[in-house]
C-alpha cells in the first residue's frame, strides 16, 4: 500500500519547499508517496496515475518494467504527475540522499508545470478526470464486452497523435456555420469594387483586369469553401470524432482518449525544458542548501549517471541543464543582443562581461513562455554546439550502421529541431473528406525529408479506416516519389502520382 | 496484496498468448524452438506487440549526438539512457518479446489448436501414495512432537492457572500440553506410460529427415507428458540392426547401410516384455522411417511382429513415413494395406516441415 511520508521525510519536504520558493520557485501544494518497487511500476505503467482505464498496453509495460528492473537495468527514482496538488512518488528502497535529490528535483518539474505556458490548458484535476475516464470506461465493457471496447479503444490509441498540439487550448465543438443572410448578395461590394456612379468612368476606377482578379479570388474562396474541411484539420482525432459513423460510447471513448492526449502532449513538447528545468533545481538546491557534506559522494555519483551524455541520443537532461546555465551566464555578463551578435572580435568576445547579472530572470522567463522548439531555436547557439560537442549522424545503408556526418553547426541544429517539430511525430492533417467525391477520407502528410515508417503506416491507415468505415488514403512522400496509399478496409494499395 | 494492474497484465499475457497460438502452426516447424528449451520452460519469441502510429522510419531520420568522433566515425556504443528516472514509455525496445511458457501450457496450446483429445488412460488401479502431514493431535509419537504448539498450550494453561510469572517466563509442558502432528495418505492413481522411439538411421535418412523427425517426436513427447506424469522415453535405432541408444545419440547418428524394419520391431517388443507389464504402462511405440525396407520377407516379417507382439500391448502404433529422395515410400502403403483396419495403428506422411502440423494431429487425434 502506498504510504505516508514518514515525519523523517515530512521535514525534508518541508525544508526543500521552504528554500525552493526563498529561492523564486513557484509550486502547486506536492504529495508525495512511498512505494514499494513493484508500486511504482505499477504507477510508471499507467504513466504516473494510480487508475486508468482497462488496457493490456498498461500490462505490458508493466512487464516490460518489472523484467528490466528485476534484472538491474533500470530503475525509477522518481515520478511526478502534473496535477494540483501535484503528485509525486518515492521509491521506498532509495537512500535517504536520493529522496532529499529526488524531492529537489520534483521541486523544479512542479514549477514548470504551474508556470510553463504548453501546461496552461492542462487539466489540473486530471486525477480526477483519469479515474472518471476509467468508470466510463469500465462501464462501456460492461455494457458492450470487453473486445469490442478494447478493439475500439486500440484504434483510438493508434491516432492518438494526430491532435493539434500546437492549438493554444483544447477545441472541444466544432463553430457553428455562419447564420443564413436573407439580405440579396451585392455582386460589386462582394467583388470588393470601388464605389462609382458615373458610368463613363467605371473603366478607369475599376478596369477590367481588377475585376477579372476579384472574381477569380472570390471563386476560389467559395470553391474553398465547398471543400470539406475547408482547411486541413490537424485534429484527426476531432474531425473523426465529430464526422465518422460512431456510436455514441464511441464519441465518448474517443473524446476522453484525446483529453488525454491532449494532456499528455505538453510534456512531450517540453522534454528538454522540463528535465533540464528540474535538474538545474537539484543541482542548485542540493549544492548550495539543501546537502549534508556526507552525502557529497554519492550526490555526484547519482547525478552524474543521470547527466551522462551518449553518442547515439540525446540526454534531456543534460542538454537542458546545459542550456539554462548557459543562458543564465550569457545574460550575467551581457552577452545577448545587437552588440553581442555584431561583435566579431575573438578576444573581445572572450573578455566580454557587462556585469548585466540578468541571468536568474532571464531562466525564468524562459521557462514561462518557451517550449522546446523555440528554446532551443533561440538558444542553441553555434559556441554552445561546440563547446558541448554536438555532431549529426545518417544511417549508412553499405556499412549498415550510423555514422557521424557532420559536426557542422547548420546542420547539426537543423536535425535537432526537426525532431522537436510537432513533439517528434509526423504532421499529418485531412485534407478532404469527399476524396473522388465518394465520402473517403484523404489525408496529407506534409514531407519534411524524413519518410514515414511503411509498416506502420499500413496498420494504422487500417484502424483510420475502421473508424471511417469509408475506404482512407494518404498522401506522402517515400523515397523523393510522391505516393498515395489507399486502404479500403480489404487490402492496402499503394500508388506514385505525380 | 493483489495490484490493480494485474488485470491489465493478465489481459496482456492472454494476447501474447493468443498471438503464440495464432502462430503455433509455424512455430511448430521451427526447430530453434526445442534449442530455447529449459528445464520446465520454453522461450518463445513473439513479435512485439503493439499499436501502431504514423512515425517516422528510424534509419532514414538519423539524429543527434554528443561525444567525440569525427564525420565518418560509426555512433556505435550503447545507447545508455540517463540513470532512468524518466517517465514511463520512452526508448522502449525494438525488439520482440522473449515470453517464458511451461511446456504444459505450450502442451496445452497444441492440444487446442489441434483440438487433440485428452487420453484415456488405462492402468488406474495402480496408485501412488503420498503422506501429508494435516493436523494436530495429542497423542503421537515423540519425533513427531509439535514444539511450538506444545509450548504454546503450556503457555495458555499456565496463564490459565495463574503460575505463569512474567518476570520469570519458565514454561514447563506437562504430558497434557503435548501436540503431536498427524498425517494423512493421499491416494492418487498414477499411469504410466512409455513412448519408444524407433527411427531409421539407414543411409537415405538424410539430415532434413531427421530433423523432421526430431521437431515432430518433440510435439508428441509435449502432449503424451501433459497427460502421464512421469512419461518415459526410450529410443531405438536401426538399420539393418537394431539398438537401444540415449536420446543425444537418437536425433545425431548417422548411419548407413541396409534397412531392416523389423530388427527394430523385435528388439522394441523385447524391451517392452522385459520393462513395461501391459497392466501397469500406457505403451506407445512410434516408427519414423523413409519407407524402404529391404525386402518383402522382412516387411512380412515386420507384419508378424506388430500383430502378435507389439499391436496386443501398445495404446497405439504411429508409424511416421519422412519422404526422402532415395526411399521407395512403399512400407506405408505395405502396413496400409494389412494393418490400415486396425484402430490401434496411425500411420500418416510427413513431406516437409510444413508436413509436419498435420501429421501431430494424425498422430495424436485419436485420443488413444
Amino acid at each position: 500500500m502506498p504510504k505516508k511520508l514518514s515525519p523523517e521525510y515530512r521535514d525534508m519536504q518541508q525544508r526543500i519547499e521552504e528554500v525552493a520558493k526563498s529561492m523564486g520557485l513557484d509550486m502547486f501544494d506536492t504529495f508525495y508517496e512511498m512505494l514499494d518497487y513493484d508500486e511504482i511500476n505499477m504507477v510508471a505503467s499507467y504513466m504516473g496515475f494510480p487508475v486508468r482505464y482497462p488496457h493490456w498496453k498498461w500490462g505490458m509495460e508493466y512487464e516490460r518494467m518489472s523484467k528490466s528492473y528485476e534484472y538491474g537495468l533500470h530503475k525509477i527514482y522518481e515520478m511526478v504527475i502534473n496535477n494540483d496538488p501535484c503528485y509525486a512518488y518515492l521509491l521506498e528502497s532509495n537512500a535517504p540522499v536520493d529522496q532529499k535529490l529526488v524531492m529537489c528535483h520534483v521541486c523544479g518539474h512542479n514549477d514548470f508545470f504551474k508556470n510553463n505556458f504548453t501546461f496552461q490548458h492542462t487539466n489540473r484535476k486530471m486525477i480526477d478526470e483519469m479515474a472518471n475516464h476509467a468508470t466510463r470506461i469500465r462501464r462501456y465493457i460492461d455494457w458492450f464486452g470487453v473486445d469490442v471496447v478494447e478493439s475500439f479503444v486500440d484504434r483510438c490509441l493508434s491516432i492518438d497523435n494526430l491532435i493539434d498540439v500546437d492549438s493554444p487550448y483544447i477545441v472541444r465543438k466544432r463553430k457553428e456555420a455562419e447564420a443564413e443572410t436573407s439580405e440579396p448578395p451585392d455582386r460589386k461590394r462582394e467583388l470588393g469594387l470601388l464605389p462609382n456612379t458615373k458610368e463613363y468612368m467605371e473603366r478607369y476606377i475599376n478596369p477590367d483586369a481588377f475585376v477579372a482578379s476579384q472574381r477569380k479570388k472570390l471563386e476560389d474562396e467559395a470553391k474553398r469553401q465547398k471543400k470539406f474541411p475547408a482547411e486541413p484539420e490537424r485534429d484527426v482525432m476531432r474531425f473523426l470524432m465529430e464526422h465518422a459513423p460512431l456510436e455514441r460510447w464511441q464519441v465518448d471513448v474517443m473524446d476522453m482518449l484525446r483529453e488525454e492526449a491532449y494532456y499528455f502532449a505538453p510534456q512531450g513538447m517540453t522534454k528538454i525544458m522540463n528535465e533540464g528545468w528540474a535538474s538545474y533545481w537539484h543541482c542548485k538546491l542540493m549544492t548550495e542548501k539543501v546537502m549534508d557534506s556526507s552525502e557529497v559522494i554519492d550526490f555526484a555519483d547519482k547525478n552524474s549517471g543521470v547527466m551522462s551524455t551518449s553518442r547515439q541520443q540525446l540526454n534531456p537532461y543534460a542538454l537542458g541543464l546545459a542550456l539554462y546555465r548557459d543562458i543564465e551566464d550569457r545574460w550575467n555578463r551581457g552577452r545577448f543582443g545587437k552588440e553581442w551578435n555584431e561583435c566579431d572580435d575573438m578576444a573581445e568576445r572572450r573578455r566580454w562581461d557587462k556585469q548585466t547579472g540578468q541571468g536568474r530572470d532571464k531562466i525564468f522567463q524562459v521557462r514561462q513562455i518557451y517550449s522546446d522548439v523555440t528554446f532551443l531555436d533561440e538558444f542553441f547557439t553555434v559556441d554552445f554546439c561546440r563547446e558541448q560537442g554536438f555532431f549529426a549522424y545518417e544511417y549508412d545503408r553499405k556499412k549498415r550502421t550510423f555514422l557521424i556526418d557532420t559536426r557542422e553547426f547548420e546542420t547539426v541544429k537543423k536535425k535537432l529541431l526537426q525532431q522537436l517539430t510537432n513533439f517528434g511525430q509526423p504532421l499529418i492533417a485531412v485534407l478532404d473528406a469527399n476524396f473522388e467525391n465518394r465520402a473517403e477520407l484523404l489525408l496529407e502528410h506534409t514531407h519534411e525529408g524524413v519518410d514515414l515508417d511503411g509498416q506502420y503506416t499500413h496498420e494504422t491507415l487500417r484502424n483510420v479506416q475502421a473508424i471511417w468505415t469509408r475506404p482512407v488514403h494518404l498522401i506522402t512522400r517515400v523515397d523523393e516519389r510522391k505516393v498515395l496509399y489507399s486502404c479500403d478496409g480489404n487490402g492496402l494499395t499503394e500508388k506514385t502520382i505525380s | 496484496m493483489s495490484l490493480r494492474i494485474q488485470n491489465d497484465h493478465a489481459r496482456f499475457k492472454d494476447i501474447v498468448r493468443g498471438k503464440i497460438k495464432q502462430n503455433l502452426k509455424s512455430y511448430i516447424k521451427k526447430g530453434e524452438l526445442i534449442g530455447k528449451q529449459g528445464k520446465d520452460t520454453i522461450t518463445i519469441p513473439v513479435p512485439r506487440i503493439e499499436l501502431p502510429h504514423f512515425k517516422f522510419g528510424g534509419k532514414s531520420q538519423g539524429g543527434v549526438g554528443q561525444g567525440d568522433g569525427q564525420p565518418g566515425d560509426p555512433v556505435d556504443g550503447d545507447p545508455q539512457d540517463g540513470d532512468g528516472s524518466g517517465k514511463a514509455g520512452e526508448n522502449a525496445g525494438e525488439h520482440g518479446l522473449d515470453v517464458e511458457l511451461t511446456l504444459d501450457e505450450l502442451a496445452d496450446m497444441l492440444g487446442e489448436e489441434l483440438q487433440l483429445p485428452r487420453i484415456l488412460p488405462k492402468g488406474a488401479e495402480l496408485v501412488t501414495e503420498r503422506i501429508k502431514y494435516t493436523g494436530i493431535n495429542t497423542v503421537g509419537p515423540e519425533s513427531l512432537k509439535h514444539f511450538k504448539r506444545t509450548y504454546k498450550q503450556a503457555l495458555r494453561r499456565q496463564i490459565a492457572v495463574g503460575t505463569y510469572d512474567p518476570k520469570n517466563p519458565v514454561i514447563v509442558p506437562i504430558r497434557e500440553d503435548r501436540r503431536y502432528r498427524t498425517w494423512r495418505i493421499d491416494q492418487k492413481p498414477q499411469a504410466n506410460a512409455v513412448i519408444i522411439y524407433m527411427m531409421d538411421v539407414s543411409g537415405s535418412m538424410g539430415d532434413e529427415q531427421k530433423e523432421i523427425v526430431r521437431i515432430t517426436s518433440f510435439w508428441l513427447d509435449a502432449w503424451l507428458r501433459r497427460n502421464y506424469d512421469g512419461l518415459q522415453s526410450r529410443y531405438i535405432i536401426h538399420d539393418a540392426v537394431a539398438k537401444e541408444v540415449d536420446k543425444d545419440t537418437f536425433f545425431h547418428t548417422r548411419e548407413s547401410g541396409g534397412t531392416m524394419i523389423s530388427s527394430a520391431y523385435r528388439l522394441c517388443a523385447d524391451i517392452i516384455d522385459k520393462d513395461y507389464p501391459v497392466a501397469n504402462w500406457n505403451i506407445y511405440p512410434f516408427h519414423f522411417s523413409d519407407g524402404d525396407n529391404w525386402s518383402i520377407d522382412d516387411t512380412r516379417t515386420c507384419l508378424g511382429l506388430l500383430r502378435d507382439r507389439l499391436l496386443p500391448v501398445s495404446n497405439q502404433f504411429a508409424y511416421g513415413q519422412v519422404e526422402s529422395p532415395y526411399g521407395s515410400g512403399q512400407f506405408i502403403k505395405d502396413l496400409a494395406e494389412q494393418l490400415g483396419k486396425d484402430e490401434k495403428v496411425t500411420l500418416t506422411e510427413i513431406k516437409d516441415k510444413d508436413g509436419i502440423y498435420a501429421s501431430i494431429k494424425d498422430f495424436l487425434g485419436r485420443g488413444r
